[in-house]
This record gives C-alpha cells, sequence and structure tokens, in this order.
C-alpha cells in the first residue's frame, strides 16, 4: 500500500519535473521582470484547495501589471506543482529560489508542506507568504503568516460559544484529522477551555485518519456525549475531503445546530460548494473573512475573481483574500525598499497596512503575522455563510500560545536590534525552541 | 397644591409605563414586527417575545418563515414581508397576509437569526402547533416541548392532553409534561412519578433531562440516578446493535466498491489500478444526470440515481472495453506491467477529470426519498445507509446468478478456468475476456452513483477505495465472489467494533495488522479456489 502511493508519487514527481524543466527553459527566454513563485498543488489530494489560491495569484500579479507592474519591471508568474508530496515542495522551493531566482513566493497549505520548505527559504534567505489558517508555535524570518493564529480563529470561536448569544456552551467535543495542525490547536483549546472552568470529563478528544469518509460511529458518539444535560458544541479541525461525509452525516443523523452546533475552522465556501447545505443551516465557521462580507473592496473582488476565472459560480474564500493581503503587503514593501532583495523587503514590510476585504485594515506585525478581524459566520442554504458575530476591531496574530507550557515566555520580533523567532521574557535570551 | 412625592411620582411613572407595555400587548402585529429590523440578536429574541405577546393567529407561520429564513425586509418601505422561496419570490404582508406581488433578488434584506433565536422560535412554535389538526404535527410539537423544557408551555400542554384522541401523540404529551414537570419546581412525588414516565421514553433526549437532575442528594435525584443506570444497562445492548449495523454498512460500501474489482482481478487476474477511476467516473455521470435534470426538469430530481444508474454502467462499462482493447489485452499473464499500465491510466483518467470538472467537489443532491433517518429503539438508522446496505447485496446478486444462469457468466466462467478448451469450444475468448472487463467496470461505475451520496464527488474519489477494493478481494480470496462478501461485511463489522474502543486511527491500524497476519497464514484468503486455473 505504502508502495503503491510511494511509486504514484514517484511518476508525477517524474513527469512534474519534466514539465518544470521545459517551463523553466521558456521563462529565460525573456528579460528584465521580476519573478513570483507560486507554490499550490495542482494535482493530488490538495489540489482542490490550492489550485484556486494558485488562480488568484496569477489574477493578481495580472492586476499588478495592468497597474504597470513593480519598480517599472512586469511581474512574472513562476508556477510549479508540487503534487501534494511534502518533500516535493522542498524541492520545488529550491528550484525557484536557486534557479528561478524569484523575489517571493507564495505557496503551502498544510503545516506539513510549510514544515517542509522552512529549512529551504531559510538557507537560500527567500520569502515565503503562507495564506493558511494554522496551529501557530512558529515564526521565522523567512516567512510571512497572513492566515490566522490560533488566537485569531480558535480561541474567538470557543469564546463566542461560551457566550450567552453563542448558546452558552459547556460540553465540548474536539474533533480532528489527525496530523500536527489539529493536534496542536487541540492542545491550545483543551488548556484554554480548562483555564476557563471546564472540566476534563467535559471534553472529548477525537482523530480521525485522513480522508476519512465513515464518520456514523463518531456522529453517534458526539450525539451520545451530547446527551449529558449540558449544552454542548463541536468544535472541529477536521481537514479536506473527510469534511464532506462528515457533514453529510450530521445531515443525515439530525444533529441541529441549535442542539449541537459545529464549528469549523477548516471548512470555508469552497469546500461548502459540494455539498447540499440545507440540512446544516445553522453550524458554524470562524474565519477572518466570508465572502458574503458587505464592503465595496469585497464586491469589487468578487466581480474580479468570477471575471478572471471565467465562472459565475465559483466563490472565494479566507486563504484567498490572506494571498490578496500578502501580496499587497509584499507589493507596498518593495516599493517602500525600492528593491526585491529579501533582506530590504523583509525589514520594510514590518508596519506595512494594506485594506483587508472586510472594510478594514491588516497590518503586518514585527513578529510577521498580521492583524485580521475574526468574524464567526453560519452556513447558509446558498452555501455562504451570515456573519453573526465577529470583533469589533482586529486582532494581532499570536505566534507563541500563551496557553501552552512551553511556548508561553516565548515572545518574536524581527526587528532589529532583536530579531529573534523565539525571544524568551523570562531568561531574556532568544532561542531555546521552535525555529 | 403640594407637590408629589418622589415615590408617587414613581408609582404614577409605573403604571403608565405598565399601561403602555399593554396598550403594547393589544397593539397591532405591525409594530412587534418592526423590531425585528434590527442586526442585534437580543433586540431581535425580544421582538419576538412581542411578536408572541400580540396573540396574532398569524404568530406560527410568521415564526415559522423567519426559522425557514423566508422572512424578508423590503428595502423600499423596510416592510416585513413573507417570501416563498430564494431569488425571485412572491411575497405577502407579514401582519396582513396581503399579497404584494413579486420582488427580486437585490430589492430585499432576509431577517437573520442564529441558533439561540432558532431554538426560541422552535419552543414557540411547539406550543402553537400543539393544536395543529394534522396528528404528525402535534407529535412534532409534543417532542419539541420535550426538547426545549419551555415552562409556558406547561398550561397548554396539559389542555391539549385534554383534548387528545390519538394514542402515540398523548404518549408524547405525557413525556413531556413528566419532562416540564421534572424541571419545574413541583413536589418531589410528582416529580418522582415523572422520572418514570421519563424513563419510558428512553433516548438520548430523556438521558440528557435525567442527567441534569441527577446531582444531588435528594431523592428526586437518587431516582433519576437509578433510571440513568437503568437506561445505560439497556443502551449496552443497542450499542452492539448500532455497531452491528453500522458495520454493515460499512461493509456494503467496501463490497460496492470491490465487487467490479473481484471480477476484473478476482475472475480475470487482472491488477487493475484504474478500477477507483471507474468508481468516480460512476460518480461524476451522476452529478452530469442531476446537472441536466435540475437544469431541465427538476421535477424527475428524485429519479436522478435511477436515471444514473444504467447510464453510469454503459459508460464505465464501454470505457471498460477500451481499456481491455486497447491495453490489457497486450499484458495478460504480465502482472507487473498491467499494474503499472493500469496506474498510468488512473492518473490520466484523473487528471482528465480535473481538467474537465475541476479540481473542486461537484455537488450531488440526496433524493428526498434517501435523505433523514429513523428510530428504532435507541438506534437511529440514516435511510441513505439502508438504501446501500441493500442496493450493495442487490448488485451481489444480480451478478451471482448473472454469473451462474447467463450464457455469458457460463462462457466467462469457462474462459478463466481454461482459456484452451473454452477456445477450442468455439468461444470467442478474446471477446469474453472484453466483455467481463467491461461488465468489472460497469459494476465499478454503478458502485460510484451509490458512493456519491456518502463521499466526495472529487477527481480523488477513487484512490480513497482502491486500497480498500483490493484488501477486500485479497483477504476474501481471489476469484470468489461469496469470499468478496464475507471479507466485505467482516472488515465493516470488525473495524466498527473496534472504533469506539480503540479511536478511527487506530481501529484502522487494527484491522490492516489482522489482515497481514492473517494472509501470512492463508495467503489465499478466506475462500481459496481449488484446481487447475489456481495453479496456472
Amino acid at each position: 500500500m505504502a508502495f503503491t502511493t510511494e511509486i504514484r508519487k514517484r511518476v508525477l514527481a517524474t513527469a512534474m519535473l519534466g514539465a518544470m524543466v521545459l517551463g523553466g527553459s521558456a521563462a529565460q527566454a525573456q528579460e528584465e521582470t521580476i519573478k513570483v513563485g507560486i507554490l499550490h498543488s495542482l494535482s493530488g489530494t490538495m489540489a482542490i484547495s490550492e489550485t484556486t489560491l494558485k488562480d488568484v495569484m496569477l489574477m493578481l500579479i495580472e492586476e499588478q501589471n495592468k497597474k504597470g507592474g513593480l519598480l517599472g519591471k512586469k511581474l512574472e508568474a513562476v508556477v510549479v506543482d508540487p503534487a501534494s508530496n511534502w518533500p516535493l515542495f522542498a524541492e520545488k522551493a529550491r528550484d525557484l529560489l536557486a534557479k528561478d531566482k524569484v523575489a517571493a513566493v507564495f505557496g503551502c497549505w498544510t503545516s506539513v508542506s510549510r514544515k517542509s520548505v522552512l529549512p529551504v527559504f531559510e538557507e537560500l534567505n527567500g520569502l515565503l507568504f503562507y495564506p493558511v489558517q494554522y496551529e501557530g508555535e512558529e515564526s521565522s524570518k523567512n516567512v510571512f503568516y497572513t492566515g490566522a493564529a490560533p488566537n485569531q480563529q480558535a480561541i474567538p470561536a470557543v469564546d463566542y460559544l461560551m457566550s450567552e448569544e453563542g448558546g452558552g456552551v459547556k460540553r465540548w467535543v474536539l474533533a480532528g484529522t489527525d496530523y500536527v495542525y489539529p493536534r496542536t490547536t487541540n492542545k491550545i483549546l483543551e488548556a484554554y477551555l480548562k483555564a476557563n472552568g471546564v472540566a476534563a470529563e467535559d471534553i472529548m478528544i477525537n482523530y480521525t485518519p485522513f480522508g476519512h469518509s465513515d464518520w456514523q460511529t463518531i456522529v453517534s458518539d458526539i450525539k451520545k456525549f451530547g446527551s449529558a444535560g449540558k449544552k454542548t458544541a463541536v468544535v472541529s479541525t477536521i481537514n479536506g475531503d473527510a469534511n464532506v461525509p462528515f457533514y453529510k452525516e450530521l445531515g443525515n443523523q439530525g444533529v441541529k445546530a441549535e442542539d449541537i452546533p459545529v464549528v469549523a475552522f477548516s471548512v470555508g465556501e469552497e469546500e461548502l460548494a459540494g455539498l447540499d447545505t440545507a440540512p446544516l443551516i445553522g453550524h458554524l465557521a470562524a474565519w477572518n473573512y466570508f465572502q458574503s462580507v458587505d464592503d465595496p473592496i469585497n464586491a469589487q473582488f468578487i466581480k474580479d475573481w468570477k471575471t478572471f476565472i471565467k465562472d459565475e459560480k465559483r466563490v472565494t474564500n479566507d486563504p484567498m483574500e490572506a494571498h490578496v493581503i500578502g501580496f499587497n503587503m509584499w507589493v507596498e514593501a518593495v516599493k517602500k525598499a525600492g528593491t526585491t532583495d529579501p533582506d530590504a523587503v523583509g525589514d520594510a514590510i514590518i508596519g506595512v497596512s494594506v485594506p483587508n476585504l472586510s472594510g478594514g485594515t491588516s497590518t503586518m506585525m514585527p513578529n510577521h503575522h498580521i492583524t485580521k478581524p475574526v468574524l464567526i459566520g453560519e452556513i447558509q442554504a446558498d452555501g455562504q455563510f451570515q456573519t453573526v458575530w465577529q470583533t469589533s476591531g482586529t486582532v494581532v496574530g499570536d505566534e507563541w500560545s500563551d496557553y501552552l507550557e512551553g511556548s508561553k515566555d516565548l515572545i518574536s520580533d524581527w526587528r532589529k536590534p532583536m530579531s529573534c523567532g523565539n525571544f524568551n521574557v523570562v531568561t531574556g535570551k532568544c532561542g531555546g525552541q521552535g525555529s | 397644591m403640594r407637590n408629589p412625592t418622589p415615590a408617587l411620582r414613581a408609582i404614577a411613572a409605573f403604571f403608565w409605563l405598565i399601561s403602555l407595555a399593554c396598550a403594547a400587548h393589544a397593539s397591532d402585529l405591525a409594530s412587534a414586527l418592526k423590531g425585528l429590523d434590527t442586526s442585534k440578536f437580543p433586540e431581535k429574541e425580544k421582538a419576538i417575545a412581542a411578536i408572541v405577546a400580540s396573540g396574532d393567529p398569524r404568530v406560527a407561520d410568521i415564526l415559522t418563515a423567519l426559522g425557514d429564513g423566508k422572512l424578508l425586509i423590503r428595502k423600499s418601505d423596510r416592510r416585513v414581508v413573507i417570501g416563498d422561496g430564494d431569488g425571485q419570490s412572491k411575497i405577502s404582508d407579514a401582519a396582513t397576509g396581503e399579497d404584494l406581488g413579486q420582488i427580486s433578488e437585490g430589492e430585499f434584506d432576509k431577517i437573520a437569526i442564529n441558533n439561540k433565536i432558532r431554538r426560541q422560535i422552535k419552543a414557540i412554535i411547539g406550543s402553537l402547533t400543539l393544536f395543529a389538526a394534522d396528528p404528525i404535527t402535534r407529535l412534532k410539537a409534543a417532542e419539541e416541548i420535550f426538547r426545549s423544557r419551555d415552562q409556558a408551555a406547561f398550561e397548554p400542554l396539559q389542555e391539549a392532553l385534554g383534548k387528545e384522541s390519538d394514542a402515540a401523540v398523548r404518549r408524547a404529551m405525557e413525556q413531556a409534561l413528566a419532562g416540564l414537570i421534572l424541571t419545574s419546581d413541583a413536589a418531589d412525588k410528582e416529580r418522582i412519578a415523572a422520572i418514570e414516565t421519563v424513563k419510558s421514553k428512553g433516548g438520548q433526549d430523556a438521558t440528557a433531562l435525567l442527567a441534569e437532575i441527577a446531582h444531588g442528594e435528594d431523592r428526586v435525584a437518587q431516582a433519576a440516578r437509578e433510571a440513568l443506570a437503568w437506561l445505560e444497562r439497556s443502551r449496552v445492548w443497542w450499542d452492539a446493535l448500532q455497531n452491528a449495523v453500522y458495520g454493515l454498512s460499512l461493509g456494503s460500501v467496501l463490497l460496492l466498491a470491490a465487487i467490479g474489482l473481484a471480477i476484473t482481478f478476482g475472475v480475470m487476474g487482472v491488477i487493475n489500478m484504474a478500477h477507483g477511476e471507474m468508481v468516480m467516473i460512476g460518480a461524476y455521470v451522476t452529478f452530469i444526470v442531476q446537472e441536466i435534470i435540475r437544469n431541465s426538469a427538476p421535477g424527475l430530481f428524485d429519479y436522478s440515481l435511477l436515471i444514473a444508474l444504467p447510464l453510469a454502467f454503459f459508460l464505465t462499462g464501454t470505457v471498460g472495453v477500451g481499456i481491455e482493447r486497447s491495453v490489457i489485452r497486450f499484458l495478460y499473464g504480465r502482472p507487473l506491467e498491467t499494474l503499472l499500465a493500469t496506474w498510468g491510466l488512473s492518473l490520466i483518467l484523473q487528471q482528465a477529470v480535473r481538467s474537465i470538472f475541476g479540481p473542486t467537489n461537484r455537488e450531488v443532491g440526496t433524493p428526498s426519498w434517501m435523505s433523514g433517518s429513523f428510530q428504532i429503539g435507541e438506534i437511529s438508522l440514516t435511510v441513505n445507509r439502508i438504501v446501500i446496505i441493500l442496493f450493495a447485496l442487490a448488485v451481489f446478486l444480480c451478478l451471482l446468478l448473472a454469473m451462474r444462469y447467463t450464457r455469458f457468466g457460463l462462457q466467462m466462467r469457462a474462459v478463466t478456468q481454461n482459456r484452451e478448451m473454452a477456445g477450442a469450444m468455439g468461444i470467442n475468448t478474446a471477446r469474453i475476456d472484453a466483455l467481463t472487463f467491461g461488465l468489472g467496470s460497469g459494476i465499478a461505475g454503478i458502485a460510484g452513483v451509490a458512493l456519491s451520496q456518502i463521499d466526495n464527488v472529487s477527481p480523488n474519489l477513487g484512490q480513497s477505495y482502491i486500497i480498500d477494493s483490493f484488501m477486500v478481494v485479497v483477504f476474501g480470496g481471489v476469484g470468489n465472489l461469496w469470499g468478496t462478501l464475507v471479507a466485505a461485511m467482516t472488515l465493516g463489522i470488525a473495524n466498527k467494533f473496534l472504533e469506539p474502543l480503540a479511536g478511527a486511527v487506530l481501529g484502522k491500524i487494527l484491522v490492516l495488522i489482522f489482515i497481514i497476519l492473517f494472509i501470512q497464514k492463508r495467503p489465499r484468503g478466506l475462500f481459496a479456489l481449488r484446481g487447475r486455473a489456481v495453479e496456472a
């Protein structure tokens, strides 16, 4: 079995490598452009989510070129396909930085792919803009995290559910896919819930394999757990393909949002597009952006996107917004620095503010995370979310969680003279753990 | 004249407020409805309370519309109206029911609600529909009261109980009443009697209610704990039964995925790595059929799966015949090359589908007759799973009969058992090979129609089933259809009994370890074929 997938990956990798060589030589023919790397899987399991991000990057680059490019040069997209294969991500990243000499890379979705490329970016001093909500516990000089850290998504969602308006939830199911993001997020949430007086027996943690499709037992366990006389909610860090059968089973077993709401951190408009959402009305998701946000900039973006992709039915989602913000920040920083040199851009980008799509501005903080509003939305019958709650202002991404033993004393600040991703405020030293 | 004292003034103000409040009670619904025109949910809750307080006969309709997302605000005059669907919508005034003609999208705002308001609405509708003419509505109302435990429903419930003639509804109402008594501050004796009634109801709602009051040392809490323990004991058996049913359901999914492979791999001995892609194509056929029906004949939607079945069978069957004729027939007897070739095919098919339909999931709807669930005792069975169990068994049976009793089945068995002899008897073996492969592929296609109901319809659909399919066929014994059936069900049930104990991840690992050990002991699977065909 492992054997078969391995060969499959090899075959795929070889094919892609061939395509890369061809693409690379074609790219070299042109002169005087600024190259932007796009490192998203276009085949394999993650293609479902990442292909959209590649498209949105192509659109942003095209728009920037229409505006006259950057520093008097045209931007040129270099698209590679790491094929949902984590080691291949590192190889492709190396190609982008060393061979294509791209000025910045926009890419990765899963945490494991980010961890895989991280040493490459640090070694070759590249810039990576990472657009997906993630588990935190990391801050690299070479990475800009434009997705949400746990305090910009998970913790506000739990706060909302605990509140009077959210239903006063007292009992929690933390259900996730078995890999690093759900495990770390659930660890933080568990610590946070316990700090807020939730007893250990009122927390149920459940992990399932990637692509899990038979949810009968788990959904009926959730129902059982929810019948202990206390208001119960499910916090779902279930990722990717497994969500559709999960929600189908919820709908079929009649788990209504009024009784046991499910708040998801990895389900956006794209995931709902493959689902009949009528039985799911009222289940929740926490993000920093919804397509339904009523704002002129967002309306324009949606219109541009539909025109670019030539499909009226295509939706927009949170990681797309993160790329919009990240790309605009990079453009501003390059203008400010007057060069695409990674060190100069890295220094210039801190403090850069650009409009986000939900009617506010987002700022790049010294810890390489950005400020974002947090929105809680309910699933609607048309597959969109309707915001039921949001933070009054923006929230600063907190890379080192305050609720975990190893990380609560750490901060990160990439401004000189500190320039440190894991400064321990107790010992006053840089380093110790993390990257 | 002396000025009134501040106290007197306060009392006067109080009465004035009360009279105002009474006026609001009596006043028309319209002003209460205005209160819904706000973005703040707590204010909407108050507005709903005011609507209910108006006592208007239209309250139930209005709140039902609000719960269904059909209560709208017309932008031109901020009037609250009831729409009849999405987009272009016929509207009527919420307060009077007056017909207001058509409205198009963009001319109205939907009144948004949250889960708290949804609960509030359900509880209110529960007590409002207790006297409905339809017994099923009354039954639902009683069950809703049991869940919401809305003490305000106590008197209407008693009144409704007095009038109720339907035995089942009476029972539900008695249980709901017992639930209300249990959560009220009634005398201990009454509450203990109520516990008995709630216990007889059983199920998760009853457990939840009992668990809530089971804290403390008084007699009521003690009685609740006893009732809980009793429910717990009876639930052990239900749990086992539930696991068995879930296991059968998982087994039937495995069977569906594997049964086509049981023919191509099991009977013909072709290692077909593109089998999963046949399943995927079947699922996409369902998607296309549904798209066409949605756009041109929405009335036929409930039959979409039945229409998709033969189409999927013929399309994937044809693709299968094409693959056999163009690739596989040159590779008979060379398993490694077949493996690699079909693998390449599977990648090509996947990428082709990805290019045509895009990488994202496609929505395949569930016909109304396959939606929902029903309750047997303590376990809830979802209709789509039951349908799939029956469907898998039907496919299996048809295949078995076709192999046993049709001329084609006979020829197929003859060719696989002894190709030369079959050829010598005048059977066109090449034709039979192609048709057999087509049959296996076609069955994978109809499996795809069924699996589209429970899984993602994406280019990756097939990948997730190919491993499981091989596992089932190898475990059951290559070349034996019965073995495939027994293996699928065994693995399904074993998985479902392990899952609650070990978790989904470990459960799956344990099943794999079991299979590895089993294959070590019996390399030919559960039901090994004997004879010349095997040695060849």
